[in-house]
């Protein structure tokens, strides 16, 4: 399968110099950021943009990430946005130039108890009602779509049956950052790595430019898309976040023959699972309870997803863990994203992301790039506009987003 | 893995924990007196440092009884942990907090 990779040219983007000033800084080089930067570029003719990293280039969660792309989720504004994520996602490719190996091998999240079948079945109807592609399985076609999941009756918690998106799938997520980098640098956009935003210049509750590692920069306006650092961004710009950071680990094993067709996830063991091109097992399960930015993870999380992994798939037992990495999620209370403007003029922030923020790059940077280009919110993301949180209008994802906030 | 002090039992391993978020976050004393803004900064909005941060833990498969403690989210250090009642220690001067 290793030879499947595509090559990869030697330079897919300049490494230019901070200008003084740009008409659109990004905070934050990851998927988000260089998605909005490629979507200014793209949609609103806006070049004059400067994507800033605090390290390099998709080094953050963009590189930590269990790259699953899916769009069921329950509530109609989430539908709407991770299902324009899928559908972008499915055209990105072509239009990028850059085949980052989207698979669409379907997703299934497994029931395990009667209150889950229940859940499952609900959300399957309302994704249909949204026009995504979802079934209900029974245990055995369960089997059928991956036979090495164990559907026996006589585990703590046996499998009664699972959602199923055909549509949904992996991508590689190094090659969806360098393509969508390559691109956005083709129209212009400054991919500057090393450079920390350390402070904002601000006229009366207007922001004017950021203070950096390498000099101060104007920007006509500024976006903030640094994920778990939303909130240390946002303090030194002068306002709060309704968002608690917090780390999230997720592993690899060595590499294997194919095994593995698909991508299972299963909310109540709590464990996800795909097989990489190359090989690998990929599995992640929750966060950890406590608020952290140490981007490490807790060895005991690792030992309850390792026990529901076994039990799911026993063919596993006997698989050695390559390497386990833990990154910083930033969480809200209704396990949705904001992408909104802010108590600061001509200052945006795109976070919240939570634990599934891989899978909504496409419409994350599509939206936001909107927002951003014309002060305005996008239909797709008015819903997750921060003032949510004042008028009651939460959008409560925490059954579909899947993992434990 | 982290050895937390419980105030009541002395240390014992993580995982008997439960994480209760930000400390000394006081119930409204006038709740018919906020707006819409106020509710959501009760409600929604809670401190989120990176480096010294005063929450609160329980004991749940211990004593059971809450308390609050003062660790750092960048080094995951507990800097002293106290009663649910109590105030916090003040900050140790020139601590080398989020620096790394």
């Amino acid at each position: 399968m290793a030879n499947h990779l595509p090559e990869h040219p030697d330079f897919l983007w300049r490494n230019p110099d901070p200008k003084s000033s740009y008409d659109v800084v990004i905070v934050g080089g990851g998927g988000h950021g260089l998605a909005t930067a490629y979507y200014l570029a793209k949609h609103h003719g806006i070049t004059n943009v400067a994507v800033l990293e605090r390290g390099w280039l998709a080094g953050g969660n963009m590189a930590r990430n269990t790259t699953i792309i899916r769009s069921n989720y329950l509530w109609d504004e989430s539908a709407a946005i991770y299902e324009k994520s899928l559908k972008l996602w499915e055209g990105l490719p072509e239009e990028l130039e850059y085949d980052f190996l989207f698979s669409q091998r379907g997703v299934m999240n497994l029931a395990h108890t009667l209150q889950d079948v229940r859940e499952a079945q609900r959300r399957v109807n309302a994704n249909r009602l949204n026009g995504v592609d979802a079934e209900f399985l029974d245990p055995q076609q369960v089997k059928e779509v991956c036979p090495i999941i164990n559907i026996t009756d006589n585990i703590r918690y046996p499998v009664m049956g699972a959602t199923y998106q055909p549509r949904a799938g992996i991508a590689k997520h190094d090659h969806v950052a360098w393509a969508l980098a390559r691109k956005a640098d083709e129209m212009g956009v400054d991919l500057i790595q090393n450079c920390e935003v350390t402070g904002f210049y601000k006229d009366g509750d207007r922001v004017i430019g950021v203070e950096t590692t390498r000099g101060r920069i104007n920007a006509g306006k500024v976006g903030l898309a640094a994920a778990g650092h939303s909130s240390v961004l946002a303090e030194l710009a002068g306002f709060r976040l309704p968002i608690q950071s917090h780390p999230l680990q997720a592993l690899v094993s060595e590499l294997f023959e194919p095994v593995h067709p698909t991508v299972v996830m299963s909310n109540h063991v709590h464990v996800y699972v795909s097989q990489a091109h190359k090989g690998e097992l990929v599995m992640g399960a929750g966060i950890d309870s406590y608020n952290g930015y140490g981007q490490r993870g807790s060895f005991h999380v690792i030992e309850e997803q390792m026990a529901a992994a076994v039990e799911l798939f026993p063919i596993f037992a006997r698989a050695h863990l390559l390497r386990t990495w833990g990154g910083i999620v930033d969480t809200t209370l209704d396990a949705s994203p904001i992408i909104s403007n802010t108590p600061i003029d001509d200052l945006y922030v795109n976070c919240g992301w939570g634990t599934g923020g891989f899978k909504g790059t496409p419409a994350s940077g599509f939206t936001f790039a909107h927002t951003i280009a014309t002060g305005e919110a996008h239909p797709l993301n008015a819903p997750f506009s921060l003032d949510r949180f004042e008028t009651g209008h939460l959008i409560d994802e925490h059954g579909a987003a899947a993992v434990a906030h | 893995m982290m050895l937390i002090n419980c105030p009541h039992c002395g240390p014992r391993d993580e995982v008997e924990f439960h994480y209760g978020g930000q400390a000394h976050v006081a119930y409204p004393e006038d709740p018919h007196a906020l707006n819409d803004r106020e509710w959501a900064e009760y409600l929604f909005y809670r401190d989120n440092p990176k480096g010294r941060f005063e929450e609160r833990w329980q004991h749940s498969i211990g004593c059971r009884k809450w308390f609050n403690a003062v660790r750092d989210t960048h080094t995951y250090e507990f800097l002293a942990t106290y009663g649910a009642n109590d105030t916090a220690p003040a900050p140790a001067p020139a601590t080398v907090e989020g620096r790394m």
